[in-house]
């Protein structure tokens, strides 16, 4: 067994492929002709178009335009003359072999590239290497290994995967693949989401435990591999494989299917997402709008605060993208446990009751300003939300308002276009937030739950402590008496109340959401399906009696044991 | 020869897609193009180049064209920066 990274969910079970990194030995040669040496280097070249040229136009009709612009960038590349222009000379001028001539030329450009911290220029060191190696195995003559081209389903198996590897990859004979670099985010794991090809994904050492050939099962929602399984366990694997085939192809029917309870009741179901690149999941999976836009991630990995430009493009680029469904953008929670290594803050003795979020941002208005500009301009692109995170109190609502109008007024002053009727909501995630929501909700145009932290905060437990883990339990009775008074108090002042928490996605709560009349449920993209399919089993009305029922058990676990007793869902 | 100094106006200065975009139109001209920045030369029709040159918003550079079509070459580069690749 070997754990690695989930990078694309799905059930596998089959044959093992190996892609092979054979390292290529090159050594220095002293040519007779640099004229045969140009020659063979230019015939490589070419044969190096065409097959990049074939790359771009399958990944043009299997991924889209998008995508295939990573075979435009490598078009450019060879045609870069200070890449294989420089070759060119230092064949001539020093009489030595193409390849060397190539591995002298790129390694100062990849060196550079890679010790860049701008994820955009690795990227480009990687093109870099692989038009490169592209180039030398044509030149050598080394044949590479094409998986647009296979004659049997199998799993692939490599140390990493090139952009050229993945774009070929054949949903229909690639079962899967395993890579032992790589996270989530990485190049290989978004293009396996993308072509919905289950894998794992950053597994370390894997190559030396299989050969082509091998039997391999893997779950690519856990990332757990089994090399060579018994009987037993591929008979477990291909009845789940199954099971799971089914469901997914059950989901994609509802996709384009509104979201509705047995009862005629419509619910909203949004998707959260972190940045821009998530936008594709949102729309695969039918989601209904952005529940949440976690704005935090525009400020990380970086070495200064994102312009307001460049906010204003991720933000305009989500709202167009939507075109028209709503788009709740949280501004900056920054503070607890996420840094900025730019931005000091102080050591704090409880991170969590600290500095953070809009108390940073009223504080630092300079860097609110900046954000709400950017905000308030891509608000006339498309349907944009904002909402502020950790209010605990009218006044901090207020005051935060009030920065809004002034910079509303100022963009009026320079003629530019926003929508003025821009919806403002707050995270409810402060015990203090939701015992005053009655209050609150004369004051803003809709309520988000956040679970997480309204849990942590309720039951004063810190969910990273292991010793007390289990202390921290959304089925627990406070959590959803106060879930309930949320719900109520906002539908009382004609206000929208939605949840964007785990607890939204999560199907043994979802009933009892829907009876608390919670009106949208947003979650990771993946899971929207699945709550439509559960939504559309129940009716809200016998719902409220369920979610009634279950505010009066004394304990969690009594209201677990309740809930799966009394939903009946189909699986 | 021909000479232009011109500031970057656009958010990401000469990267991404604007330096793609900036690499391209140098290409589809005869002459040799070049941009100086602090001192150093780059070769304008080439995007290794023109990404390690690591201009940002803000930097002053020097387009310079030399040869065939010079003047349109200058022209059109310095109009591309000056409005800010459209962004």
């Amino acid at each position: 067994m070997v754990k690695g990274i989930g990078a694309s969910p799905g059930i596998v079970v089959g044959k093992v492929l190996v892609k092979k990194e054979e390292e290529i030995k090159i050594a220095k040669k002293t040519i007779d002709s640099s004229e045969t040496e140009v020659s063979n280097l230019k015939s490589a070249i070419e044969k190096s178009r065409t097959q990049i040229q074939a790359l771009y136009d399958i990944a043009l009709v299997k991924m889209g335009e998008e995508e295939a612009k990573i075979f435009e960038a490598h078009q450019m590349v060879l045609d870069d003359p200070e890449v294989f222009g420089q070759v060119e000379n230092k064949i001539n001028n020093e009489k030595i072999n193409a390849e060397y001539a190539i591995e002298q030329v790129v390694a100062p450009f990849i060196k550079m590239f890679d010790m860049m911290e701008d994820e955009y220029l690795k990227e480009r060191a990687a093109d870099l290497k692989d038009v490169a190696g592209r180039v030398t195995k044509n030149l050598l003559g080394i044949d590479m290994v094409d998986f647009s081209n296979l004659d049997s389903k199998v799993v692939i198996v490599a140390n990493d995967l090139t952009p050229s590897d993945t774009a070929a990859m054949d949903k229909e004979m690639v079962l899967g693949f395993v890579t032992e670099i790589g996270g989530r985010t990485s190049h290989s794991a978004i293009m396996a989401r993308t072509l919905e090809i289950p894998a794992v994904v950053g597994t370390g050492n894997v190559l030396s435990q299989v050969v082509t050939g091998d039997m391999i099962a893997f779950n690519g929602d856990e990332g757990v591999i089994f090399v060579n399984p018994n009987e037993e366990k591929i008979a477990e694997f291909n009845a789940e494989r199954v099971k799971y085939d089914a469901f997914r192809t059950r989901l994609s029917t509802l996709v384009g299917k509104e979201s509705v309870s047995k009862d005629g009741v419509h619910v909203e179901l949004a998707a959260n997402i972190g940045t821009p690149e998530d936008l594709d999941s949102v729309l695969r999976n039918d989601a209904q709008g952005v529940g949440l836009y976690r704005s935090e991630f525009l400020y990380m990995d970086r070495e200064s605060l994102p312009t307001e430009e460049e906010q204003f493009e991720a933000y305009r680029k989500v709202v167009a993208g939507l075109e028209g469904k709503p788009v709740v953008i949280r501004t900056l929670d920054i503070g607890g446990d996420k840094k900025l290594d730019y931005l000091p803050l102080p050591e704090e003795m409880n991170p969590f009751l600290g500095y953070r979020a809009i108390r940073l941002c009223l504080d630092r208005d300079d860097i609110f300003r900046t954000q709400l500009r950017a905000l308030l301009r891509a608000s006339a692109f498309g349907n944009l939300k904002v909402m502020f995170p950790m209010i605990s109190s009218v006044e901090e609502l207020r005051d935060a308002k009030t920065i809004v109008e002034e910079e509303r007024v100022k963009l009026r002053e320079e003629g530019i276009a926003f929508d003025e009727k821009m919806e403002i909501g707050i995270m409810v995630e402060i015990p203090a937030t939701a015992i005053i929501a009655d209050l609150l909700a004369k004051e803003v145009d809709f309520f988000s739950i956040g679970t997480n932290d309204l849990i942590q905060y309720t039951t004063a437990v810190d969910r990273m402590n292991e010793k007390i883990a289990h202390l921290y339990n959304p089925c627990h009775p406070a959590l959803l008496r106060l879930v309930n008074m949320v719900i109520q108090a906002g539908h009382k002042e004609g206000i929208w109340v939605g949840m964007c928490g785990e607890v939204a996605g999560d199907p043994r709560l979802i009933p009892v959401l829907l009876g608390m009349g919670l009106d949208e449920f947003s979650m990771s993209p993946i899971s929207v399906l699945n709550a439509r399919w559960i939504i559309a089993q129940l009716s809200q009305e016998e719902m409220k009696i369920v979610a009634e029922t279950a505010m009066n058990l004394p304990t969690a676990s009594e209201v677990e044991a309740y809930l799966a007793n009394t939903i009946q869902l189909e699986d | 020869m021909k000479e232009a100094n011109v500031i970057l106006i656009n958010a990401t200065g000469l990267h991404a897609r604007p330096a793609s975009m900036f690499v391209k139109e140098a290409s589809s001209y005869a002459c040799d193009v070049t941009v100086e920045k602090d001192g150093t030369e780059y070769n304008a029709k080439s995007i290794m180049g023109i990404l390690s040159m690591g201009a940002m918003k803000g930097d002053e550079i020097i387009v310079r064209a030399n040869g065939e079509g010079e003047e349109a070459a200058v022209k059109a580069l310095a109009a591309l920066i000056e409005t800010g690749f459209g962004e």
